[in-house]
């Protein structure tokens, strides 16, 4: 059997499909498109509905495989892995896009080995190559200073993880048709080694700096942690999340979670503020795919200058509450 | 407990260059370094030893120069170190890197469990830790932020077919929190940052690391399949390498000398509702 189609591997956490899942299927129903196939996203989740489901057809597939069982709650890497394994040898997809999440990042890498597939990890661009139909795959690497394109000639399937929020999810279209194939887990699957014991959630969706639209992050320019509440402040205003470099969070003005860059995590919101930050590379490639970046600095010849779409060169002690005071009168 | 570290040597600079024939980086003139979070699995694994006892071997895939890194960890605290070096790995990928470190690992053998950085900061894919775990079939957690316990039973080795084997409970950072979970041995971590705070080298350590033997291993002392290695054993293939431009030309506006905090912050918040951002 031929190797075909392509297939999106969908997230959902406590119910709800989440917006990772959307997003691929832009990425994906382009290249569908391309190579005129099937467009599939598979959903290994517990308890998610038919009309949840649904939303995924109507942002791009064509087909969803949806596997719900109390045993795939919780994502665990050798479960899970079991069990995609085991569709890709019945089903055979030709390419497979998940998201560079920290469930994508651990599953297919894991997968690949098994099933012999080349992956390509966080990528920013997806094409198709004209002649010979592969996935051409391009990702920054050498902390974002280059680009390289990468692609897997002679093994099947494909696979990419693709950087979150890189691509916008598409609008919801109603007149979308297409099926939903209830999946049954099969129990001798359970790899049952590892157990997850309990979970504990960042307090406050200011922290979840990877799904936030907006980021306002600070560095060592901040001078002290009680500073760190003017970031708050301003993110707040956007309803977004509070980031920092890694200066900060060595100085303890804030935790690690918060933390962008290279030893930290990687964001692409469509507004980044990056506030006395100077912009080392590791930095920068933590944030440098934001979509826009504003840039608080004093020193004018600071890096994050050059990635900045707005930036003002002063004291941020004098811009930061200014930015705040205008902020809280547009928002009124 | 016994531990094995695969670490990576990686360029101290990020200005590196790559080969535009093979797209592979030239690592010529160049300083190397142990990756920096490869820093915290030493760090993990030294304080796992100090509480636990047992033996830790520290393990690279690179050019012969990369022993220089093992000497590092072992002058950091760890017992001993292996090289992987051979032309037969060269341009592997994470596939074909993963599956040697994985025959390496296996040849040590007596381990309960595998650290590694969460990725290296050159390619930054992070793929290599899951793969090894994946050829050796170990229980995995990756973005290790704590470690919370160690069950051991007994001291013996590892009973694979006992219920009530060893196991390493963790803590890992995920978007939204930390998941707590529970590995029976064999295991493999990668970690981050939060884990550990790195210590530095011992003079007793340096002086061990300048003595002790590093043993290099290849296809001449190792069991592989040697169509998995190298280039011929990669999926992948490095097609182009782009250097993109770095800036973005945005409005800079510099009010330090006799500049209007209101009017330069106003005209921020235009642009930003001009991008509809407000």
């Amino acid at each position: 059997m031929e190797y075909k189609g392509i297939w999106t591997l969908g997230e959902a956490r406590d119910g709800e499909i989440k917006e990772v899942s959307f997003e691929l299927l832009s990425r994906g129903r382009k290249l569908a498109d391309k190579l005129d196939e099937e467009l599939v996203t598979l959903l290994l989740a517990d308890e998610i509905t038919d009309e949840q489901a649904q939303e995924l057809i109507e942002r791009g597939a064509d087909k969803v495989l949806l596997m719900n069982d109390p045993a795939l709650k919780d994502f665990i890497v050798e479960n899970y892995s079991n069990v995609i394994q085991n569709l890709i040898e019945e089903y055979k997809p030709e390419i497979i896009l998940a998201a560079a999440t920290s469930m994508g990042r651990t599953v297919m890498p894991y997968i690949a080995i098994k099933t012999d597939a080349g992956l390509t990890a966080d990528c920013t661009e997806l094409d198709i190559e004209e002649d010979t139909g592969n996935l051409l795959q391009t990702r920054p690497a050498i902390g974002g200073n280059i680009l390289a394109t990468i692609k897997t000639p002679n093994h099947r399937p494909q696979m990419a993880t693709v950087r979150p929020h890189s691509t916008k999810a598409a609008e919801k279209d109603e007149s979308r048709s297409g099926e939903i194939v209830h999946l049954d887990f099969d129990k001798t699957l359970l790899d049952g080694r590892v157990k997850k014991l309990s979970f504990r959630e960042n307090e406050g969706d200011a922290v979840n700096i990877q799904d936030a639209d907006v980021v306002a992050a600070g560095g060592k320019g901040l001078k002290k942690e009680e500073n760190f509440a003017m970031i708050k402040e301003l993110a707040e205003y956007f309803d977004g999340a509070v980031g920092a470099s890694r200066d900060a969070v060595d100085r303890e003005w804030i935790t690690y979670p918060h933390q962008v860059g290279l030893s930290g995590k990687t964001v692409t919101p469509k507004l980044y503020f990056a506030v006395g930050i100077s912009g080392a590379i590791q930095h920068l490639a933590g944030m440098k795919t934001s979509e826009n970046i504003i840039a608080i600095n004093e020193d004018p010849d600071a890096d994050i200058f050059k990635v900045s779409d707005f930036g003002i060169v002063g004291d941020l002690f004098e811009i930061l509450p200014e930015l705040n005071k205008q902020l809280a009168e547009e928002v009124k | 407990m016994n531990i094995v570290i695969a670490i990576k040597q990686v360029p101290e600079t990020s200005n590196v260059k790559m080969d535009e024939e093979t797209g592979t980086m030239k690592r010529d003139g160049v300083e190397s370094i142990i990756n920096p979070l490869d820093l915290y699995a030493i760090e993990t694994a030294i304080e796992l030893k100090e509480k636990y006892g047992g033996k830790i071997t520290v393990i690279t895939m690179g050019p012969p120069s990369a022993d220089k890194a093992l000497r590092e960890a072992i002058a950091m605290g760890c017992d001993d170190g292996i090289l992987l070096s051979g032309k037969e790995f060269a341009g592997s990928d994470t596939w074909a890197t993963s599956y040697a470190l994985s025959e390496a690992i296996r040849k040590i053998g007596d381990f309960d469990l595998v650290l590694a950085g969460e990725r290296a900061t050159d390619g930054d894919t992070g793929q290599v830790g899951p793969g090894i775990a994946s050829w050796l079939d170990l229980t995995l957690s990756t973005y290790t932020s704590k470690i919370v316990d160690v069950n051991l039973v007994d001291d013996d080795k590892v009973d694979y077919t006992n219920t009530e084997q060893n196991s390493i409970i963790v803590e890992r950072m995920v978007e939204n929190g930390y998941e707590k979970l529970e590995l029976p041995f064999p295991a493999l971590l990668t970690v981050v940052k939060e884990i550990s705070f790195p210590r530095l080298p011992t003079l007793r350590g340096k002086q061990r690391s300048r003595k002790v033997d590093i043993p290099q291993w290849n296809l001449e002392n190792l069991d592989m399949n040697e169509d998995f290695l190298g280039l011929q054993g990669s999926p992948t293939r490095v097609v182009n390498i782009d250097h993109p431009k770095v800036t973005r030309g945005g409005t800079i506006i510099d009010i330090r000398e006799d500049g209007n905090v209101e009017e330069a912050v106003s005209k921020l918040i235009d642009y930003l509702k001009k991008e509809e951002l407000v």
